[in-house]
């Protein structure tokens, strides 16, 4: 694994699953009090904690500094995922989770660039590909080392806008540029298979000239693998494919069409975070227990 | 002093290094900025909504992107990322749309952005600027750029035909000519249509003012009811649907000031326009300047016909 690649964001390696385990249970507890979309942001809680943790230069204390690293996270419905990993690294209270879906604060259903760590708003799909293409435009033109990460869904990718900004990143070149999909498999309603076939995604984007790569998107080792040394091919825009499960972590709503997003009564939280902790343990293997 | 258009946009740019220029494949207005920009001409290609949340992009890293595409495809096909990347993210992006209005001449409806001020207004902090002619275009353009929020520009480059007077500042409208019985009000390329009817109505006897509004996001809300206060007869002239655009916001202006006033809209009303040459749709749609001056004089003499408690109410004809 390459020092400059895997080693930036701070974490220790053991550190990441306890981590993961801390944002799942911060999950299940947006899904009530008005809910949240549970499954698409179980499935990228891994590939979070990797990108946050080990590959990205940026910190609480570098979020406006010219030099940092950028994550736009476009699937934004799955935003309870990045709340939890933002608040578990510091860069913004805990606390303040407690006030999802409240008037007074910034964390609603999609996110929004007024919470802390929070580059730019999505919610609409299909949108911050092309955003990342004009932030990593912006870096070359000053020929800054930065890069940028786009976290995108494999529903997502049914938006044209994708496909037209898969072509222009490579006619420009942009190997800053990272598109990182949550594949996991299943869109709204439906399996993406059975909707609009997505596959063999990796020939698609590499006869869209990007540099591919596939892993398995929750497990750290295989994330460490696939980000060792970007970009995977210089002179392309980089994509890595992690294959995930929706919901992943509580096999009583896993690869559940019916459980995209959820609201739930109080009191079925502490049965799901006890859930949590049968598979997980305490989270302190990196493997579920069972 | 810059004469043309991308003489201008080039030189603003060697002085500001914020400043990027973009377009998808519409090079028409600034064919020498890639050789003149190097790395700072991006050509994306035939794709409006890659161009425009790529121009979000550059705007978040603190550039200041000028877009050029043609006006329909830049406003319609990639309106909700002008609305959601751009509008939501207060960014200050400059969105040039080429060949608005009747300026898309001969191309037929798919070309004709005659919503686009209607559709734009509605996003806010969106500023909206309609040059008359190559002279208002150049001279708003610095404040265009300087500005930090985003803005459309209606792009008209065509030759002056009116005198305007020096200085103009954003938002400003501008007295071309004070009349007390008629004022006659347009932005774009219309304007120098109206400016030849104004002659024309003076000429046969009445007293017509014009403004030209080159702004119409803001609004010069100032200007606008001090001529309502001191005309008979209004008239709005704007190559675009009658709903959304000047009129409109007159009307929307008038009431919200709770002050009345005899409106007449002369605008394309519920259709697209027959394509042809500009001159052509000029004629066929009775919007040349004759046509025009014929149309004020037959709606000023009907105006006299009109019952007093009706004198004081928006009419359309």
């Amino acid at each position: 694994m390459s020092a400059t690649d895997a080693e930036r964001g701070g974490l220790g390696a053991e550190e990441l699953p306890a981590l993961a385990l801390r944002v799942r249970e911060h999950v299940v507890r947006m899904a009530t009090g008005g809910g949240c979309f549970i499954g698409a942001a179980l499935s990228c809680v891994e590939l979070l904690v990797y990108l946050y943790g080990r590959v990205l230069r940026l910190s609480p204390q570098t979020v406006g500094d010219a030099g940092r690293d950028y994550l736009l996270f476009s699937k934004g419905h799955a935003v309870p995922a990045l709340y939890g990993v933002l608040a578990e690294l510091g860069y913004f209270p805990r606390e303040r989770l407690g006030q999802h879906l409240q008037p007074q604060d910034s964390l609603y259903w999609h996110p929004h660039a007024a919470l802390p760590g929070v580059e730019f708003h999505s919610g609409s799909l299909g949108h911050l590909l092309a955003v990342g293409l004009g932030v990593a435009a912006d870096l070359r033109l000053a020929g800054a080392d930065n890069r940028v990460f786009v976290v995108l869904g494999d529903g997502e990718l049914n938006e044209g806008s994708i496909w037209e900004a898969c072509l222009v990143a490579a006619a420009q070149r942009l190997d800053n540029l990272v598109a990182v999909i949550d594949r996991n498999g299943l869109q709204a309603n439906a399996p993406t298979e059975q909707l609009v076939p997505l596959e063999p995604l990796e020939a698609k984007f590499a006869a869209f000239g990007w540099g591919v790569r596939r892993c398995d998107g929750h497990d750290f080792g295989a994330l460490a693998a696939a980000c060792t040394r970007l970009p995977l091919e210089p002179g392309r825009p980089t994509v890595i494919i992690a294959d995930t499960v929706r919901g992943k972590g509580l096999p009583s709503l896993e690869r559940r069409v019916d459980r995209w997003f959820v609201d739930l009564p109080a009191a079925a939280i502490a049965p799901l975070l006890t859930e949590l902790r049968t598979v997980y343990g305490d989270g302190a293997s990196g493997r579920p227990a069972a | 002093m810059s004469e043309t258009y991308q003489d201008l946009l080039a030189e603003l740019a060697q002085r500001d290094p914020r400043l990027v220029v973009l377009t998808a494949e519409n090079r028409a207005a600034i064919r020498e900025l890639p050789a003149r920009l190097g790395p700072r001409f991006i050509d994306v290609g035939i794709c409006e909504q890659t161009l425009v949340g790529m121009a979000a992009g550059l705007a978040l890293r603190g550039r200041v992107p000028v877009v050029h595409a043609l006006a329909s495809f830049l406003v319609l096909r990639a309106y909700e990322f002008i609305r959601t990347d751009v509008g939501v993210g207060g960014l200050p992006v400059k969105l040039v749309g080429y060949v608005p209005g009747l300026l898309s001449t001969a191309n037929g409806p798919t070309h004709q952005a005659i919503e686009d001020v209607a559709l734009l207004r509605t996003i806010p902090g969106m500023q909206i600027f309609c040059p008359a002619d190559r002279a208002q275009l150049l001279a708003g353009l610095p404040a265009v750029l300087a500005s930090p929020r985003p803005c459309y520009l209606r792009y008209c480059d065509l030759a002056p035909t009116v005198e305007h007077p020096a200085g103009l500042a954003l938002g400003g409208a501008e007295v071309l000519a004070e009349g007390s019985e008629i004022t006659l009000l347009s932005y774009g390329l219309l304007v120098g249509q109206a400016a030849q009817a104004q002659r024309l109505l003076a000429q046969a006897g009445l007293r017509v003012g014009l403004l030209s509004l080159p702004w119409l996001e803001p609004l010069d809300e100032a200007a606008l009811l001090a001529v309502a206060a001191r005309s008979a007869l209004l008239v709005v002239i704007e190559d675009h649907f009658a709903r959304g655009g000047l009129y409109t916001m007159l009307a929307e202006l008038l009431l919200r000031e709770g002050r009345s006033a005899q409106v007449l809209s002369i605008a394309l009303d519920q259709r697209w326009f027959r394509p042809a040459t500009l001159d052509a749709v000029l004629e066929h749609e009775r919007l040349s300047g004759a046509h025009l001056a014929e149309r004020v004089q037959r709606a000023w003499q009907a105006r006299g016909a009109l019952a007093p408690s009706a004198a004081g109410a928006a009419s359309r004809r």
